[in-house]
């Protein structure tokens, strides 16, 4: 198990030109980051829609790298997601999961069965062509190069400590530093126009 | 409404969603628009994400259109319901301009319910704000334009009810 902030720190060398969208482990992305404009910490639209946004969005822009940190619990709440994603291969779409294991914005009470489930295994049975599985960082860092080398969809999950949050959700600080509508806005015209 | 020849042609919904660049059409397969897939299937501008709940047509929406495509999600009323958070999280709060093509199960021109999809469909609708048209035949065809004019004009999902009573669409 390893910590979302020395995640983040590892890849951050490796992030490119590319588009991020950081989800829920995105406070320690964003003070990292190089390129806030290509930054899209959304926080949470709507639980379980993350890869498929994020999945969208890589179909929209073949020409671009776009890089998720989803979470378990998004991924469970939406395992037929990963069926779509792998049908239609987007080549450019780098799928990482957060395991922490729990709902760690409600309490930090254990997702169904955490301790036993093979993310990375069900993403292969869902037709991923690239799959990945880290429990410590150093397998993680000395990797990173390679995943990125694959062409995607490459999936990635990695155990990482719960960072459980128990204050009451409209009591929280806001660590996004956008608002939502600045974030697209901002990212949009960082892409430019779509190609025909 | 019901034009002369009955029903709904399959081709006047391609022809709109190319009227209006639509590049994607995300969507699960239902019953009332199971004829339209021969046709999507054949379209070369129009590509073909298949999802496996509803709920995720939204989410894949709001990044297609966020990258600058234009998605339109084509999915059953039952299926509409399903994708409440959805829909609002990722669509609606984000401001996203997307028609809903939505089959319309159970409905009847005569006003006689006997199959709560269609019961609760209008007052789904309503609860979240959603503007949306009827559909039931090609004479009504116009009002996917409208849909389409809404959208992108109020920066929100607004749906069309394809009301095609179980038969199918008309093959022209």
């Amino acid at each position: 198990m390893f910590q979302t902030a020395d995640m983040f720190k590892a890849f951050a060398p490796y992030r490119g030109n590319a588009v991020v969208i950081p989800g829920r482990g995105g406070r320690h992305w964003i003070n990292l980051s190089d390129k806030p404009d290509r930054d899209v910490p959304l926080g949470d639209p709507a639980m379980g829609g993350h890869a498929s946004f994020a999945f969208g969005l890589a179909m929209s822009r073949p020409d671009e790298k776009i890089i998720l940190f989803d979470s378990e619990g998004d991924i469970l709440m939406n395992l037929g997601a990963l069926t779509t994603i792998a049908e239609k291969d987007p080549k450019n779409f780098y799928h990482f999961v957060l395991d922490n294991g729990v709902y760690a914005t409600t309490g930090g009470q254990p997702v169904p069965n955490a301790e036993n489930v093979q993310y990375d295994v069900i993403a292969k049975g869902c037709g991923y062509p690239s799959t990945y599985s880290f429990d410590n960082l150093e397998d993680f860092t000395n990797n990173i190069e390679e995943i990125f080398s694959k062409p995607g969809p490459v999936f990635v999950t990695m155990k990482v400590a719960p960072e459980v949050e128990n204050t009451p959700i409209n009591q929280r600080v806001r660590w996004q530093k956008k608002t939502r509508d600045q974030t697209i806005a901002d990212l949009q015209k960082d892409l430019g126009p779509r190609k025909a | 409404m019901a034009d002369e020849q009955g029903g709904f042609s399959p081709q006047t919904i391609i022809d709109h969603l190319k009227a209006n660049n639509v590049t994607h059409v995300v969507w699960l397969p239902d019953s009332e628009t199971n004829f339209l897939y021969v046709l999507l299937q054949q379209e070369p501008t129009l590509e073909l994400v298949t999802v496996s709940r509803e709920g995720q047509a939204f989410s894949i929406a709001s990044g297609l259109s966020v990258g600058g495509a234009k998605p339109v999600i084509l999915i059953q009323n039952t299926g509409l319901m399903e994708s409440g958070d959805s829909m609002r999280g990722w669509c609606m709060g984000m401001n996203i301009p997307v028609v809903l093509m939505v089959g319309y199960r159970g409905w009847t021109r005569h006003g006689v319910d006997t199959d709560t999809a269609a019961t609760y469909t209008e007052h789904f609708l309503h609860a979240f704000g959603i503007k949306y048209y009827l559909v039931e035949s090609d004479a009504d065809a116009d009002r996917i334009q409208v849909a389409f004019e809404r959208s992108e004009r109020t920066k929100q999902p607004v749906a069309v009810l394809i009301g095609d009573e179980f038969h199918g669409f008309v093959q022209r």
